[in-house]
């Protein structure tokens, strides 16, 4: 019995550590397009598709503890990253231009996506679909 | 049941510090509005720009403007209202914007109708008729012409003359420039004695405006 609650305590603390991530990072994308009014990219648009439901997601399965919100959860994350890898290879000139989907409207590669001068958001979003891919596998293995 | 509240704390930190982070942020973006319009005076008015009411009025708004902008169309008649309520006390200068593709053209036509003193009058048919001419984000000049040519509001000989100047370039090159400079990069963006609006809106435009002619009458 014991051994059951401390697993379902770490499984808790899996879920709630990929929620946590998942609403900061759909608070910090609601800010950067509705505050600071910078308009999303095509390739942030299908990230900020897989980030928004996350946060719900992940969230109902705490209320209460649902291990299998892990079966749900974790295809989003996985095709999030897909996307932000995507978006970081283009970003850092990897893949050439002309493989670039969004030449017409916002650039996916535009210096507006480097905030304070150092940090590009697609970074953000690859360290955030990363953490919660991670931890919702660890949350799974635990199950 | 102790998981539960550490989730709704959770929520409500995260909540606080994006009303804060916002909070903060429009703060800071008024500040540097309201400091940039305040280094450079000289570029709200430029002696080529079209005007409206008493020219020695002590409140002048300067509304940057995209003929194609359908916020601008909505944004007129609150302004003529108030040129008209206060006749002698207000003076509205405009300056082009043209964000919108083939706009550049559109301006061309009200500063050739300039020429025939019918500015107001083209400006104000162009946006009665906006819905038929700006589609899916572009300004299309070809299709206003006919609106122009049925209602025989100019001479359209002299027009297609005028239209050629290449003054006019350098007009919209000019207020272009301006409005990069004092961080108009929306249309409408009003500033009224070279103050920016706190924030967007009609009343935010008419509380603006009062403020001023209170302190200026």
């Amino acid at each position: 019995m014991d051994q059951q609650t401390e697993a379902d305590n770490k499984t808790w603390m899996f879920i709630f550590a990929a929620w946590l991530i998942a609403a900061l990072s759909t608070l910090t994308s609601l800010f950067f397009s509705e505050i600071m009014e910078l308009v999303p990219c095509v390739l942030c648009w299908y990230q900020r598709i897989f980030i928004f439901p996350l946060s719900i997601i992940l969230l109902m399965g705490l209320f209460p503890l649902d291990r299998n919100v892990v079966r749900y959860a974790l295809p989003l994350a996985v095709m999030g990253l897909l996307f932000t890898i995507y978006h970081i290879l283009l970003f850092y000139g990897l893949i050439p231009e002309s493989m670039e989907p969004c030449t017409q409207g916002i650039s996916c590669k535009d210096d507006s996506m480097i905030l304070f001068g150092f940090l590009p958001i697609p970074l953000l979003s690859l360290a955030a679909f990363s953490a919660i891919t991670i931890l919702l596998l660890k949350a799974r293995v635990k199950s | 049941m102790k998981k539960n509240q550490i989730i709704i704390a959770a929520v409500f930190v995260m909540l606080g510090i994006f009303a804060l982070a916002t909070y903060i942020y429009s703060a800071q973006q008024t500040e540097t509005k309201t400091q940039l319009a305040a280094q450079n005076t000289s570029a709200f008015i430029a002696d080529h720009s079209p005007r409206k009411g008493n020219p020695n009025a002590k409140v002048t708004i300067v509304e940057f403007f995209d003929p194609a902008c359908h916020t601008c169309k909505q944004f007129h008649p609150v302004i003529v209202d108030l040129l008209q309520k206060y006749p002698a006390k207000i003076q509205l200068v405009v300056r082009y914007s043209p964000f919108h593709q083939g706009s550049d053209q559109m301006v061309a036509i009200l500063e050739a109708s300039r020429k025939q003193n019918k500015f107001w009058d083209t400006l104000e048919l162009m946006y009665e008729t906006q819905d038929n001419w700006a589609i899916n984000h572009q300004a299309r000049a070809d299709l206003f012409w006919s609106y122009l040519k049925t209602t025989k509001l100019l001479d359209m000989e002299r027009m297609i003359k005028d239209l050629n100047d290449p003054a006019i370039g350098q007009v919209i090159q000019q207020d272009l420039a301006d409005g990069k400079t004092l961080g108009a990069n929306k249309t409408p963006t009003f500033f009224v004695n070279g103050k920016p609006l706190p924030s967007f809106g009609y009343d935010q435009l008419i509380n603006l405006v009062n403020n001023e002619l209170e302190a200026n009458y």
